[in-house]
């Protein structure tokens, strides 16, 4: 019984110690982004399936990019005018949208090599780290900006990704906005096309 | 060369007349012209682009790369003529003499363009500059927002700023000007080259962005939206001359998210 419980205990400090290891970042937002990409290569340059792939850099997304301010900053003034229900139901399709989203254009790079290059503080809210994708024989190398939030310094967040000089946030914002325009302002069109998009 | 001074004349002056903004914050923005029809005419481009362009990208790839990256080079050293032009218009003397030393360096040692030596010796290769930029940079606003048939994503400053670049470009004047023809006498300026080297150009444009278009298409809720964000934001950014990425942090919608 006492080997039982010590077996359990060390499993379960085993655990902790490995889930801490995995979960915790750095503070410094370029060591931040340079973890995170390293996390994601070792991902990506697995031989896992594409959707296991996807399930472990969801996990990943989950920690480090501030979706919900995403999923309200890509609403736009429209997120003012819904119900609870209406918001919470927006919250989460989001967060599926996004996770779909996100983890299928990564999961096109199966070894990207990507340098930090440097970060530079905007103010006591934001830091942007340069970094670049290096060219391949048939792709440029790419520009990747990321726009680190830093409110809570110990706990810094994803808010954009800037691929040369374009932000993503403002396309996904400008994109929602059309989709809305376009149903009336019905907040019923949006659920339905993000419904479509995380199912298809 | 009076007349096609007075057409350049003309629409210059008229773009700054109709499309100039004195609002900061519509300075980049466009409002849709006709949104129907942009959306057919978008989607007619997509099947264009399927049917012809795309193939065309993915054989171009499979030149070697030394080929494609000479390629490269050769018609960026071209076009780089077409930045110059702008780049004085634009009063930017100082990307202006890095711009001709970029071309004198590489047609020379770089052998006609297809090699870069110049970026090795320190003459850094910036973004291209065309005559709708300049425009832009003059202080024109860009108007409404449509899609053309082939040539995709505008805005109406962009599109006078298309004729314009007839005008500024002197690649385009070396191969349609027939004097020019009779002092240089060499058949190869013909008007014919200058297709060829533009439709080299947007074919290696292409082939470089062969995963970038299917991930935006397969990732898009509104593909056509996507399109108009990411073409009106680098539209921006190539006036600017710099990155959106600072000053986005100031978009009050975020300030907002943050205090509730």
């Amino acid at each position: 019984m006492k080997r039982i419980f010590l077996s359990f205990l060390i499993f379960l400090v085993g655990s902790f110690l490995v889930q801490t290891k995995a979960i915790s970042y750095s503070s410094d937002p370029e060591s931040f982004i340079s973890e995170v990409i390293d996390e994601a290569k070792v991902i990506l340059s697995s031989s896992s399936s594409s959707e296991e792939k996807a399930d472990k850099l969801s996990l990943i997304a989950l920690k480090i990019v501030d979706i919900k301010g995403l999923a309200y900053y890509t609403l736009g003034k429209k997120r003012k005018e819904l119900t609870p229900e209406q918001l919470k139901k927006y919250e989460d399709l989001f967060e599926k949208y996004f996770l779909k989203s996100f983890t299928s254009r990564l999961t096109d790079y199966s070894d990207p090599k990507i340098s930090v290059l440097s970060s530079e503080v905007v103010n006591n809210k934001y830091t942007i780290v340069k970094t670049m994708l290096l060219k391949t024989d048939k792709k440029p190398e790419v520009k990747i900006d990321w726009r680190v939030y830093t409110k809570d310094p110990d706990n810094p967040l994803i808010r954009d990704l800037i691929i040369e000089g374009l932000s993503l946030a403002r396309t996904q914002k400008e994109e929602f906005a059309s989709v809305l325009s376009t149903n009336n302002n019905d907040i019923n069109a949006l659920f339905s096309t993000l419904e479509k998009f995380v199912n298809k | 060369m009076l007349k096609r001074f007075k057409i350049f004349t003309v629409i210059t002056v008229l773009s700054m007349v109709f499309l100039t903004n004195t609002n900061a914050d519509e300075k980049y923005t466009a409002n849709e012209c006709f949104e129907k029809f942009s959306r057919g005419t978008l989607k007619f481009n997509q099947g264009l682009d399927k049917a012809i362009f795309k193939p065309i990208a993915k054989g171009y790839r499979v030149l070697p790369q030394p080929i494609r990256t000479g390629t490269n080079n050769f018609v960026s050293n071209l076009r780089s003529l077409l930045s110059f032009s702008n780049n004085v218009l634009q009063g930017d003397l100082k990307s202006a003499g890095n711009t001709a030393g970029r071309f004198a360096i590489n047609t020379t040692v770089g052998i006609l363009g297809v090699f870069d030596p110049a970026s090795k010796m320190g003459f850094e290769k910036k973004s291209r500059e065309d005559f709708g930029q300049t425009l832009g940079v003059w202080g024109t606003g860009p108007g409404c927002y449509f899609v053309l048939p082939v040539l995709g994503p505008t805005t109406t400053r962009d599109a006078a700023g298309l004729i314009g670049n007839v005008f500024v470009d002197p690649v385009y004047h070396l191969t349609h000007n027939s004097e020019t023809d009779i002092i240089v006498g060499n058949e190869n300026l013909s008007e014919h080259n200058y297709y060829y080297y533009r439709g080299t150009d947007a074919v290696d444009f292409r082939s470089k962005n062969i995963e970038s278009f299917e991930s935006l298409e397969e990732n898009s809720i509104d593909f056509y939206a996507s399109l108009k964000s990411l073409y009106l934001q680098n539209r921006q950014q190539r006036i600017l001359n710099s990155p959106i990425s600072n000053r986005d942090s100031e978009d009050s919608d975020w300030e907002e998210i943050d205090n509730q």
